[in-house]
């Protein structure tokens, strides 16, 4: 399928042309023309002043958009700690929530979960706490069936969850059983209040394309996103809010995957996503041992170690410290990019730092597009000094 | 072992270029080819294959073009291609493009192993395999980075997440999505070549899978894209000019007064 020309109401002026993204359009003899891969994406639908251009009916797949109300945020744990994703994405959801003028619950299954009630200081109004000790370790066929059972029965309007691993791996077959849609890694939500819908807005072709998607027939309308996209709002001791506790029973749902060991491998003690100063190396560091300098940089800074693909692709740093698209997204208040060419993919993951800072020799290198401030020059040079002057000063 | 690989045909880079007079993406020049994550699922089907027995078949939905792709796994040593081609199936959004390629599977039992890559480089959501997993109802693990073992209709992998790995273990049939640290894929034999030319590519559409065109393609997609647009970048970095001590002075002075070191 793709999208509709009629071309008895074209005049051939092009102005669909040069906004489809894909280069698809083309004015042959005075009529438009389109190419084979049309997205169905609706870019030129609005460049047309003509109405020569539309989107195919789609075909009304199940109920209409129900009663359902209320925002719900699955509050992600691990050995029993609340990852910091689920207050952001309670405080964006605290937001969108005010807007539908409806209430923001989380969700909470685990065991024994600690400082539960500070899921209400980032702005829930009730918290669904499940506690049992067959939740303690995630295990995703218990959390799939349990969100889905929740879903149907308490109906919620938008869930929201952390595009971590587990939120990857288990949200999408929640969305699969409940037959409605799920936008991945979302880099924005908001609401479009006459119809009532969630706006999500994700990156597409590494980030080359943003676009906005709708689920206006199924609800819940759901949506991943990754950690550190959304800002953690200030806590409010004061706020009041209500945990409900539910049952969970295990006896007939199905448990197929057990986890059998679970390893910890970021190899030094601050932790990436949460570290307030990243210092981070590329390619440009040229072998394994001169990550040293940046760990010494690091340490200086009391900052954490990153680094971008090509570093963990030649086996000088392990995976757990990628940043980027198929790594990690980070959001610290200052980030230093030392030998790191600012690759799309890698931006991804750290472009909506405060202050970005990049060391690198080849000034036409795409990370100082993205950079606060930067330094043309040989990071071999330039580290050791400013490790210096930041010890001497 | 009867193992299902499940790709996607893609554009041939990450790296897309625009055109900045008419702000669209530059599409001359680029190649159409297995998302590079797929490559992986194809090799570690292969290598079980080449370990246990058995027959690997590979699988894609996509427009009468990716039959290329198809061919190309089976040059990198698949058994048997299906096609997954129809007019109803454009459009498809993860559950419908999920949904289409359960439907497939389902025909092609029985079946012990689907693997998938991590995501793909297009359309990057990674939710494909889990909402296959779902429909076919069956176990699945995300994001495995290296497969154990597999005995006694069990199989047990090693998965990344956050905070390092996990090991894990599932029943089979399963599905799994690997990650590009499970192997290195081989290049094509010159066996591989020469079967993949004449391999047969039967084509499954509608009819074949006797599936309800109304939960396929656009029709069967709950989520719709109302607004495509490019990422705005106006940025302008004070570049540190003089000798080197001026230039790393300047730059802790302004980390100082922003207050961040
Ligand atoms: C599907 C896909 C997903 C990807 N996901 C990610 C991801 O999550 N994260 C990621 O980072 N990448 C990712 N990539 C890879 C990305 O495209 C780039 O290849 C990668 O980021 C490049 O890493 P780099 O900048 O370290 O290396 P290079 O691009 O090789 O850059 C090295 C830089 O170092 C500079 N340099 C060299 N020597 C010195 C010196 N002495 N002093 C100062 N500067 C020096 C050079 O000028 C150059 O700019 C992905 C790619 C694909 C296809």
């Amino acid at each position: 399928m793709e999208v509709n020309i009629d071309l008895a109401k074209c005049t051939g002026c092009g102005a669909c042309v040069p906004a489809c993204p894909f280069g698809l359009l083309e004015v042959v003899d005075d009529k438009v023309q389109l190419k084979e891969g049309c997205t169905l994406c609706g870019a030129c639908v609005d460049a047309c002043a003509f109405e020569a251009l539309s989107l195919p009916a789609v075909m009304e797949t199940g109920a209409a958009a129900d009663d359902s109300r209320g925002v719900w945020v699955f509050a992600e744990q691990r050995r029993g700690v609340l990852k910091n994703v689920a207050y952001e994405l309670l405080s964006r959801g605290r937001e969108l929530a005010d807007t539908l003028g409806t209430g923001l619950s989380a969700v909470c299954l685990g065991h024994e979960v600690r400082d539960v009630a500070s899921l209400i200081a980032y702005g829930a109004d009730k918290v669904y706490l499940v506690d049992s000790p067959d939740l303690a370790d995630n295990q995703e066929d218990f959390l799939t069936h349990k969100m889905v059972a929740m879903v149907r029965e308490l109906k919620p309007e938008i869930v929201i969850a952390g595009a971590t691993a587990l939120g990857r791996s288990f949200i999408p077959r929640v969305a699969a059983i409940l037959n409605t849609g799920l936008t991945a890694d979302c880099t924005g939500l908001d609401i479009d209040t006459g119809k009532r819908l969630l706006l999500q807005t994700r990156p597409t072709f590494g980030g080359n394309i943003m676009a906005t998607i709708i689920c206006p027939n199924k609800r819940p309308q759901m949506a991943t996103v990754r950690p550190r996209v959304f800002k953690k709002a200030a806590p409010d001791a004061g706020r009041r809010g209500e945990i409900v506790k539910l049952d969970f029973r295990k006896e007939g749902v199905i448990a197929r995957v057990k986890l059998l060991d679970s390893v910890d491998e970021v190899t030094e003690t601050v932790k990436l996503e949460d570290a307030d100063i990243i210092v981070s190396g590329g390619r440009g560091l040229g072998k394994a041992e001169n990550f040293k300098l940046l760990a010494e940089l690091a340490d200086v800074l009391g900052a954490a170690l990153g680094s971008s693909r090509a570093a963990v692709d030649e086996g000088w740093i392990p995976y757990s410290h990628q940043v980027g698209q198929t790594g990690k997204t980070v959001c610290p208040r200052l980030y230093i990019a030392c030998g790191i060419s600012g690759a799309i993919q890698h931006l991804a993951g750290m472009q909506t730092s405060d202050i970005i800072v990049a060391i690198n020799d080849d000034p036409n290198a795409p990370i100082f597009q993205v950079a606060t401030y930067g330094i043309v020059g040989d990071l071999f040079k330039v580290v050791p000094r400013l490790i210096e002057k930041l010890k001497n000063g | 072992m009867n193992i299902v690989v499940c790709l996607k045909q893609v554009p041939g880079t990450t790296e897309v270029k625009i055109d900045p007079q008419t702000n669209t993406l530059i599409r001359q020049g680029i190649e159409n080819i297995i998302n590079p994550f797929d490559t992986y699922a194809i090799e570690e089907g292969v290598r079980l294959r080449e370990k246990h027995g058995g027959k690997v078949t590979v699988i894609t939905m996509g427009p009468p073009q990716a039959e290329a792709a198809l061919r190309e796994a089976v040059s990198l040593g698949a058994d048997a291609a299906v096609l997954l081609s129809d007019r109803a199936f454009a459009g498809a959004d993860t559950w419908a493009t999920a949904y289409t390629l359960s439907r497939a599977v389902a025909k092609l039992q029985p079946c012990d192993l689907i693997i998938c890559g991590r995501q793909t480089i297009d359309g990057d959501t990674g939710q494909v395999g889990p909402e296959m997993a779902e429909m076919l109802q069956l176990p699945f693990i995300a994001y495995v980075s290296r497969i154990e073992e597999i005995a006694d209709g069990k199989l047990r992998v090693r998965r990344m997440v956050e905070e390092g790995h996990e090991v894990m273990e599932t029943t089979l049939p399963a599905v799994i999505t690997v990650s590009k640290e499970i192997n290195v894929p081989r290049l094509p034999s010159l066996r591989g070549i020469m079967k993949s030319k004449s391999a047969a590519i039967p084509v499954w559409g509608v009819r074949e899978l006797e599936v309800d065109e109304k939960m396929v393609g656009l029709a069967g997609s709950s989520t719709q894209v109302i607004k495509v647009f490019f990422p705005q970048r106006v940025h302008q970095a004070e570049m540190l000019e003089g000798d080197l001590d001026t230039r790393v002075d300047t730059l802790i002075d302004r980390l100082r007064s922003a207050r961040v070191c």
